[in-house]
């Protein structure tokens, strides 16, 4: 629990503490017993939401519809709709989550807020009871027709409310970020559509909770229980979609790997500058969905060297002119075996172009400044910077520093500087994973040259 | 992509069945009826209510949403359309609106608004998907003839009606899957009670989320009147939302193994387009043995990357032909691409597959999986034939296989890939 500051605290404690005012003056004897059955079934509405969110990405990022019970609430109790929605929302405290009690009290917190909020503009902007929480045996079977009048002349405090509701949660989460250090990170790893998924469900839960209100008149607490399907069948689909997003990404990787079995010195090569050129597009705050596609395309950056013959990688001595052909041609065969992949698009480029050169010397198109795709460039800098802080057959590991000094030399000539400095801004902040020197174990492949290291480039005959 | 897509459309028209002849024309006859009837009788109730039912129904098919496995299902549409036949009074400001419709007026109504959400897809360029909307269009129709007589009844006595309306939802929903699944079936040339199977455990889901949307959207109409019944949009969109997420990264991740399965290719190791038609063939015979979906997708996984293990050898065999290699090599193979793909942590059934694909069909410690024997046999096919449509070839590699049936190969995976063999080329596979 320590890790959070002395702001954190406070800011925690200012939210508990006016939620626990909102509900102070609740007593058991002050509210009908209709007004605690519609609570005590929307709080388990609410907590069955809570308990079974979606994990939509790395870190906390959930999904759970659990405002669609504490809306509810404020169409059914009418002018007591404020404080049941508090109610419904306090009871994210007792959330059978595994959630720290601290977490816990937030939430709770955070919720009656919101509720509380929600409740009051219904209530003053004329919205009515969708049900008469005096008759218990209207609450409790139903039967009663809920009229189109009254639903008419709610709606719009219902949608104003449902607003408020949004805003008021929105906005507590935000001002916890912007207090502590370590929420912000998560928000960093969040996924690209995050934002517009939660905006979109929002919405669609605020629905479900007008719904839930309408048909509570005839069908009663079932009501609630049917509207849960639907959304279950959406989540399912969700935890479908995040476990198959998860097994994709691991194919891919298992399947990169293999490719670079085959040489021992190369092992890991793809992930790292996979991470590498994922590091540089967050450092220039590119777009999450594109600093992903720019992930995949480190990954699969030489995915192509399968088409370069064995023995030309073994070489020792100086490459012919086709030896060295047939290494420049590995961009195009990588791209040859990637094309299909359909998300890949813009990765595409990075990967085809990712050997040229900023004074134009490179390959395959000889390309050079800004005419090289920025995937591209991106990809370069983490390649020659890992080739580098790798052992070869015919060199050890450089030390990072020099690598950093050599990645400084060829901004310009070779790499773009505005992701060289970029690339060592963000090894200053996150660091770098050095791979363990190993030795080779006898019938490995071991390359003597590195087409990809700046230091020592490859020999050829007749020289360029 | 786009000439693969229009010759299967060719092949499609080509090979237009009996079961698909059968359900077009009926309903065309349905819309026909229901169309002179229209003309003869008056409209029940406010028009602006069909209206408005109409509309929802064509907004859910052009939202359509496409399936892993290629199929289409319409949620949003068909709760609307099921939500119209059993619509028990819509309410309005001065009265309720409307009751429920006579069901040849439910025939036109969701017939028109079904065309009408066609027709963007069809300008678009994409598939009018007459087949799956003939058969929700025959699923409500018969919800309807079955609710209708029931309808003034159930009016004031909701939990009957949930009772009732849950029953039919069920129903409607069985019609259409079963509908369905014999088009696909058709299609497919798989059998039928597989594809009946598989369609079930696919659809169910989005089958119940529709019914009970549709059940919702009858309890909601007598309270919110028609033009409120959009806010149920809201929920359903979520699904769709859910759903088409689900179905794209399932075709991305089937892009991803068969475009990285070609690394093989790339690297010399096994002749260009092995992988894709030892995947497709081994498709075809998994389907004629009765193989459920789960198991044709692992079997299609595996057949596509069944090759990776060479990339642990230093030199390419010749012509990568696994066939001639010693055994011991081609178990050594087997293990490590398994190996290979077990590092996944995801797709342990698919390693096990590629892993047993070097044991004969008899004689080994254990019996392999039949998806392994598969693959073996389509594998060995394949390098005998090597994508030529010689049919003296063909015949001399299905020669060559019959004899090893018993001891080499499966006899009933080469049986059904002789069955295979003789329907189609295997170039068209």
């Amino acid at each position: 629990m320590s890790r959070f500051s002395f702001v954190t605290w406070l800011y925690i404690a200012a939210v508990v503490s006016a939620a626990s005012a909102v509900l102070a003056p609740i007593r058991a004897g002050t509210e009908p017993i209709g007004f605690w059955i519609v609570c005590g079934v929307l709080a388990l509405i609410f907590l069955v939401c809570d308990s079974t969110p979606i994990v939509l990405g790395p870190g906390q990022w959930a999904w759970s519809p659990s405002s669609a019970a504490t809306l509810a609430a404020v169409a059914l109790l009418g002018n007591r709709g404020a404080i049941g929605a508090a109610i419904v929302g306090a009871s994210a405290v007792v959330s059978i989550r595994r959630v720290q009690i601290i977490e816990r009290l937030f939430n709770g917190g955070m919720y009656a807020l919101a509720g509380y909020a929600a409740g009051m503009t219904y209530h003053l902007l004329g919205g009515r009871h969708f049900i008469s929480i005096s008759h218990v045996r209207q609450v409790v079977f139903g039967g009663h027709l809920t009229g189109y009048t009254t639903f008419q002349l709610s709606i719009k405090a219902f949608v104003a409310a449902a607003i408020v509701h949004v805003l008021v949660n929105h906005g507590l989460v935000w001002g916890m970020l912007l207090v502590d250090k370590t929420s912000r990170a998560t928000v960093r790893q969040a996924p690209a559509w995050g934002v517009p998924l939660l905006l979109t469900s929002d919405l669609g839960f605020a629905a479900l909770g007008l719904v839930i209100a309408a048909l509570w008149g005839t069908l009663a607490p079932f009501a609630a229980a049917i509207v849960l399907v639907p959304l279950y069948v959406a989540r399912w689909a969700m935890g479908q979609f995040a476990e198959q997003q998860r097994a994709h990404t691991a194919t891919l990787s298992a399947l990169c790997q293999a490719v670079e079995t085959k040489d021992f010195y190369t092992r890991g090569h793809s992930e790292r500058v996979s991470k590498g050129s994922g590091m540089i597009a967050r450092q220039i705050g590119m777009r999450n969905d594109r600093a992903e596609a720019v992930a995949f395309a480190g990954m699969l950056h030489d995915v192509g060297k399968l088409g370069v013959p064995t023995k030309v990688l073994q070489k020792q001595g100086r490459l012919t002119e086709e030896e060295f052909a047939a290494i420049q041609l590995h961009p195009m065969r990588g791209l040859q075996i990637v094309r299909e992949i359909g998300f890949l698009t813009e990765a595409l480029t990075g990967i085809m172009h990712h050997h040229e050169r900023m004074d134009g010397r490179g390959y395959p198109m000889g390309f050079a400044g800004q005419e090289i795709p920025e995937f591209a460039r991106i990809i370069a800098v983490a390649d020659a910077f890992d080739s580098m802080t790798s052992t070869r057959a015919y060199r050890k590991a450089t030390k990072i520093p020099d690598a950093i000094a050599e990645l400084h030399r060829g901004a310009g000539t070779q790499f773009d500087p505005k992701f060289v400095d970029a690339f060592v801004a963000a090894l200053e902040r996150e660091g770098w994973q050095l791979r363990e020197p190993a030795q080779p174990r006898g019938h490995e492949i071991l390359t003597s040259q590195d087409h990809d290291d700046p230091i020592t480039p490859l020999r050829v005959v007749e020289g360029m | 992509m786009t000439a693969r897509a229009a010759e299967q459309r060719w092949l499609t028209w080509q090979t237009i069945d009996t079961g698909r002849l059968v359900l077009l024309s009926a309903t065309v006859a349905l819309v026909v009826i229901a169309v002179a009837r229209a003309t003869l009788v008056q409209f029940q109730d406010a028009r602006s209510v069909a209206i408005v039912f109409g509309l929802y129904v064509a907004f859910g098919e052009l939202l359509r949403l496409a399936l892993p496995g290629g199929r289409e299902a319409a949620p949003i549409a068909m709760s609307a359309a099921l939500s119209y036949a059993m619509v028990l009074q819509v309410a309005g400001a001065g009265g309720p609106l409307a009751t429920n419709a006579p069901p040849l007026q439910v025939v036109l109504v969701v017939a028109a608004g079904m065309l009408l959400g066609s027709l963007p897809h069809i300008a678009a360029g994409r598939r009018a998907g007459l087949t799956g909307m003939s058969a929700r269009l025959m699923a409500v129709t018969c919800v309807a003839f079955a609710f209708h007589p029931f309808s003034g009844y159930l009016l004031g006595r909701p939990k009957l009606a949930f009772a009732a309306m849950a029953a039919l939802a069920v129903l409607g929903w069985l019609i259409e899957t079963v509908i369905s699944a014999l088009i696909r079936a058709d299609d497919l040339r798989a059998r039928y009670l597989v594809t009946l199977a598989d369609e079930l455990r696919v659809q169910w889901r989005l089958g119940l989320a529709a019914g009970v949307s549709a059940i919702i959207m009858v309890f909601g109409a007598e309270v919110m009147g028609v033009v409120e019944l959009a806010v149920f949009g809201g929920p359903l969109l979520v699904i769709q939302f859910a759903f088409r997420r689900y179905a794209g990264i399932r075709a991305t991740y089937l892009q991803t193994v068969r475009a990285l399965a070609q690394v093989t290719e790339v690297g010399g190791y096994v002749e260009s387009g092995h992988s894709r038609r030892v995947s497709r063939l081994a498709l075809a015979i998994g389907r004629e043995l009765g193989m459920a979906e789960p198991d044709l997708l692992n079997l299609e996984y595996a057949a596509l990357m069944h090759d990776i293990g060479q990339l642990s050898l230093v030199e390419p065999i010749p012509g990568g032909a696994t066939l001639l290699v010693s055994p011991e090599e081609a178990r050594r193979i087997a293990e490590y691409g398994a190996e290979v793909i077990k590092q996944t942590g995801v797709l342990d059934a698919v390693a096990e597959l590629v892993r047993w694909q070097w044991l004969p069909a008899s004689g080994g410690p254990g019996a392999p999986p039949l998806g392994s024997n598969v693959i073996r046999a389509a594998n060995a096919f394949d390098d005998l034939v090597a994508g030529s449509t010689d049919r003296d070839r063909v015949a001399a590699a299905v020669d060559r296989l019959l004899l090893g049936a018993d001891s080499e190969y499966d006899p009933r995976v080469v049986a059904a890939l002789v069955t295979v063999i003789d329907r189609l080329p295997a170039s068209r596979l």
